[in-house]
């Protein structure tokens, strides 16, 4: 692997780091953005220069969303405001959640789920984004809910081969699907409990606190969900999910990363329970399946031993391109922990930062 | 009819690092839409895409608080100071 470099959004800036020997050191720039949260980065390869992209909280003077085509040494924001909801909408962009670049196909779209629960898509490459209306006019929206960390879209999946094909999830909305381009969209949540409702309503066609999706581009039917009480699987790009929470300590968490090159393997990072956000026995430890979630394992090779009472974000786990993959980790400790090997192992790279949001990874030629 | 927008550090860099910049027109919203024209970016960190008045946001005109009411409809114009200020609010993070 040639250069790397790793980007680490946290509740007070952005921090960017690099390696040039496989992974095995990480040097650090500057910090950037100081004290504005970066809730969402983005590395888009697919064109040169690559491209960075940042979600910036500007605390009092509202959301940012910014790019740099040097790696991160200086910062364009379009003179025309790139994101914001049409004027009469009665609605503005309270936060940018995710950006996520599309295919290769598609090398100028970049999509950017925000909050209040809305997707935006750009087709210049994050110069001008426009509000995808098919799901903004969605006949289910008035009833969707904020999830705790509030109404936000923070999840975006485009099918790697087909462009219609896109999938997003929302808190507490669910996960909802289009297969025209974004014209139309559907409820994707058949199977998925919403634990927190009464008993007789647990299985609505909509309204589950999903926390993130992942999948593996080779295997773009199959996705893994974790939601707010309950790990899922799908094997048919969400039309139904099956629990796949046996062998975990917890079936509540946020991050979840697909393998780069193994469908079957995925890492989670489950947490105690919804009012109990820290490891499961404060043991600093992800888990592994590499048979789709018919078993799990701890793995926590070289990981704190003490006593650890933070949690991971659902945006703060990654893995990169690499064989054997990098899986990456921040904690709301500020610590970003690494392996090269595909999590048999790890260690500290980043510490002492503010709490982490929003890792991103992701190797340049 | 031109206003002086008087702006704090964290925003000058909108600016060109200037301290204050001039608006122009017979109201607060008739003045910021003149800014967005010139100064866009500047003009988006004081009211969101609605042209509302972003929540921590405060403006003062002559000295007196605009947000209560109709802020928009504010009257300026040649003399008046128009003064930006976060709003002392915060404190989760």
């Amino acid at each position: 692997m040639g250069l790397a470099i790793l980007l680490i959004g946290t509740r007070k800036g952005l921090m960017i780091t690099r390696s040039t020997d496989d992974r095995q050191t990480w040097a650090v720039d500057d910090f950037q953005f100081l004290n504005q949260e970066v809730y969402s980065v983005a590395l888009d390869t697919r064109q040169d220069p690559p491209r960075i992209f940042a979600g910036v909280g500007t605390g009092h003077w509202g959301p940012l969303l910014t790019y740099s085509d040097d790696l991160g040494k200086s910062w364009t924001e379009p003179e025309e405001p790139p994101i914001g909801f049409p004027q009469g909408s009665d609605a503005s962009v309270d936060r940018v959640w995710q950006i996520q670049p599309a295919t290769d196909q598609q090398p100028d779209v970049v999509y950017a789920g925000v909050e209040p629960h809305a997707l935006f898509r750009s087709d210049d490459r994050g110069q001008s984004f426009a509000l995808v209306e098919g799901l903004w006019e969605h006949p289910d929206r008035p009833k969707w809910t904020p999830g705790g960390g509030g109404a936000c879209l923070h999840t975006v999946l485009p099918h790697p081969t087909n462009p219609d094909d896109v999938l997003v999830a929302m808190s507490a909305a669910g996960v909802y699907r289009t297969r025209d381009g974004g014209a139309t969209w559907h409820p994707a949540n058949r199977g998925i409990q919403a634990a927190f409702l009464p008993e007789d309503q647990r299985f609505p066609e909509f309204g589950q606190c999903v926390h993130k999706v992942a999948f593996h581009p080779d295997k773009p039917q199959r996705l893994f969900a974790q939601n707010h009480f309950g790990v899922y699987r799908s094997e048919d790009r969400g039309d139904s999910w099956t629990p796949i929470e046996s062998g975990l300590p917890s079936n509540f968490g946020f991050a979840l990363v697909a393998h780069p090159h193994r469908p079957e393997t995925l890492y989670s990072f489950p947490l105690q329970a919804d009012a109990e956000r820290f490891p499961p026995e404060a043991k600093l430890r992800v888990y592994r399946t590499e048979d789709a979630g018919a078993n799990w394992e701890p793995i926590s090779k070289g990981l704190p031993a003490d006593p650890y009472y933070a949690a991971v974000l659902r945006d703060a786990m990654v893995a990169d391109r690499g064989d054997p993959a990098g899986v990456y980790f921040g904690t709301r400790l500020g610590e970003v922990y690494a392996s090269r090997d595909d999590g048999d192992s790890w260690s500290l790279i980043a510490s002492h930062l503010p709490d982490i949001l929003s890792v991103r990874v992701a190797e340049i030629a | 009819m031109t206003s002086r927008l008087l702006l704090p550090a964290a925003l000058r860099r909108y600016a060109g690092e200037e301290a204050e910049v001039e608006i122009r027109g017979g109201t607060l919203g008739e003045a910021l839409d003149d800014l967005a024209v010139r100064l866009p970016q500047l003009e988006r960190r004081l009211r969101d895409e609605q042209g509302q008045l972003r929540p921590h946001v405060l403006m003062f005109v002559n000295g007196v608080s605009v947000r209560s009411g109709s802020p928009m409809e504010t009257p300026v114009g040649d003399g008046c100071e128009v003064f930006v200020a976060p709003a002392v609010s915060g404190g989760r993070s």
